[in-house]
């Protein structure tokens, strides 16, 4: 390898799909970057070794930039987004019993499997997490809101082990990332009853990011690495490559699973219990198409919102999702631009086309379920 | 006073924890406690309410931890040594150990400190002994591959034992893949056709 050395921590799971694809087809060096994945064994360790120096930059939850800047939890120290490496992709299922409780409840209909948990009666259900400040937790904790009567305990479980928690009876329930909920599927130990979009249609699920300082100080590298990040996704994006991207992911070096089990998050196609057809799933992981890969300053301001920020808070970190940056160095590989860089995160019901720079971008649906809108605009 | 603190180690190898639980009884703390897994619905960590709480680096209990910490009432709530800026070389030495210690809040460093230090020695021993036997073993396990394949190629080309590794060592290089790499698919290959 040849290039700038570049430390990058990322956590083996499909979303990682960008950073590898960076680094094995050439996107990196292609842009002056030796790219050094290195794998972590949780989110803490990850968030301690980008912080204390030990990695350059990394794949995070998307709410860990926000929170970290912010002070929230662990360790504090300014984090940058420089772009979102993933949107959607999350899944949330019950186990065996749970899902005889809960009879047929149609897949995806987040209102009516809310309504159901919300008749039961007993002890709280236990839902398994992967990590305090992760999108899953926020959207669980969003669509519960609606449902004060329903009695839910937040369990953080390493996605690893949460079809075993699951079989164990140590959850009733969770929400993670595939790989994992396709395994606990074909474990035959669980149902996948929605995916996070079902929920906010439009959620980034995990981003870039560098510490603050790192990023002002190594301006060239910064760009280098966008623009590797950046090729690979449009590459992911495309159809006919992702048989491919499946079979590289695959790999022992990377998640080190059978491509069974990863081909349902890139194929869109989910397996909700076993021996089940499958089911497509609109716009499950998004890694480019509909501008996913722009950092929204709007999306920092939701998350520090649901966080518990208070206006003046979630102004500030508007500032960690550096659209700035993304601007400067991805618009001469062909980038097409959104004119703005906030949103009324909530708004779209529909594909929307909008201003941009090439004049052919077409914005997602990002509605929320319950139809509640975000304006985050008056804060500044 | 050394025996005031709480310390729990998470480890989930007994050898390990043994060695990590003798060293700090032998240092002088007496209420030292070990446990294998952490189960965010076991409520031993809250229950023992540790002032200590010593894991692996490595270790994806981190994650359920840190929640079980958030979740704990604000004086009793422990936080990750890291965010303790005051002695950098010691943070330094913990990271290179691959030990994370949590720590109720407020604790003075000076109090700490030693058992840190009992800790990070101990971890970097049973580290070291551990990917040593690891190292031993996967060598082990090579050769075994390489001689099945060397085994293939003589049954199979008539060649004798230096010629067949000769032979692997060739194909190897001009693939520039190593002879491990190739010596596996020739079993793989093997396997299946026979």
């Amino acid at each position: 390898m040849s290039g700038t050395l570049l430390n990058c921590g990322y956590v083996p799971l499909v979303d990682c799909a960008p950073l590898v694809i960076a680094k094995e087809l050439g996107f990196a060096a292609q842009n002056g970057l030796a790219l050094n994945l290195v794998k972590q064994p949780s989110w803490s360790a990850l968030r301690d070794m980008l912080a204390l120096g030990h990695l350059d930059a990394a794949q995070m939850l998307s709410p860990m930039p926000v929170a970290m800047s912010l002070g929230y939890g662990g360790l504090a120290a300014r984090v940058d987004t420089l772009m979102v490496i993933s949107v959607n992709g999350t899944v949330f299922g019950v186990s065996n019993a749970l899902a005889e409780e809960l009879g047929d409840v149609r897949f995806g209909d987040a209102r009516a499997l809310l309504a159901c948990l919300a008749q039961r009666r007993g002890a709280p259900i236990r839902v398994g997490v992967p990590f305090h400040y992760s999108m899953h937790r926020l959207l669980l904790s969003y669509w519960i809101s609606v449902a004060p009567d329903l009695a839910i305990e937040e369990v953080t479980v390493p996605p690893s082990r949460m079809a075993d928690a699951v079989a164990d009876g140590l959850v009733d329930a969770f929400w993670v990332g595939e790989p994992w909920g396709s395994v606990a599927v074909h474990k035959s130990v669980a149902h996948l009853k929605m995916t996070g979009r079902d929920v906010w249609q439009f959620a980034p699920e995990k981003v870039l990011a560098a510490r603050h300082d790192w990023v002002r100080d190594n301006d060239e590298t910064v760009g280098q690495l966008m623009r590797a990040v950046l090729l690979a996704a449009q590459w992911l994006d495309t159809p006919k490559n992702k048989p491919l991207a499946v079979e590289i992911l695959a790999r022992s070096e990377h998640l080190s699973m059978s491509s069974d089990l990863i081909d349902p998050a890139v194929s869109s196609h989910l397996v909700p219990y076993a021996k089940a057809p499958p089911i497509k799933v609109d716009r499950f992981v998004q890694f480019h198409r509909h501008a996913s890969s722009f950092p929204w300053r709007s999306q920092a301001a939701w998350i520090a919102h649901q966080l518990g920020a208070g206006d003046a808070e979630s102004a500030s970190a508007k500032a960690c999702f550096r659209s700035d940056l993304y601007r400067r160095h991805l618009s001469d590989i062909g980038a097409d631009l959104p004119g703005a860089s906030e949103k009324v995160e909530g708004a779209l019901q529909y594909e929307t086309a909008v201003a941009s720079s090439r004049g052919h971008m077409i914005l997602a649906p990002d509605a929320f379920f319950d139809g509640r809108t975000f304006d985050f605009g008056g804060l500044s | 006073m050394k025996s005031d603190l709480r310390i729990l180690v998470v480890e989930p190898n007994p050898d390990r924890v043994r060695e990590i639980v003798n060293a700090l009884e032998a240092a002088g703390w007496s209420d030292v406690k070990a446990l294998e897994q952490i189960s965010a619905l076991d409520r031993t960590v809250r229950d023992l309410s540790p002032d200590i709480v010593l894991i692996d680096l490595a270790n994806p209990d981190r994650d359920t931890l840190e929640h079980i910490s958030y979740a704990t009432e604000a004086s009793k709530r422990a936080v990750a040594l890291f965010v303790d800026h005051t002695d950098d070389n010691l943070t330094k030495a913990a990271l290179n150990a691959g030990v994370s210690a949590y720590v109720v809040d407020g604790l003075k460093m000076e109090r700490i400190k030693a058992v840190l230090e009992t800790a990070i020695a101990r971890f970097e021993i049973t580290r070291q002994l551990q990917s040593e036997l690891d190292a031993a073993k996967q060598a082990l396990e090579d050769r075994k591959t390489i001689d099945r394949a060397k085994g293939i190629i003589m049954r199979q080309r008539g060649l004798s034992e230096e010629e067949a590794y000769t032979l692997l060592r060739k194909t190897a290089m001009t693939q520039s893949r190593k002879v491990m790499d190739v010596a596996q698919a020739l079993v793989t290959a093997a396997d299946l056709l026979s």
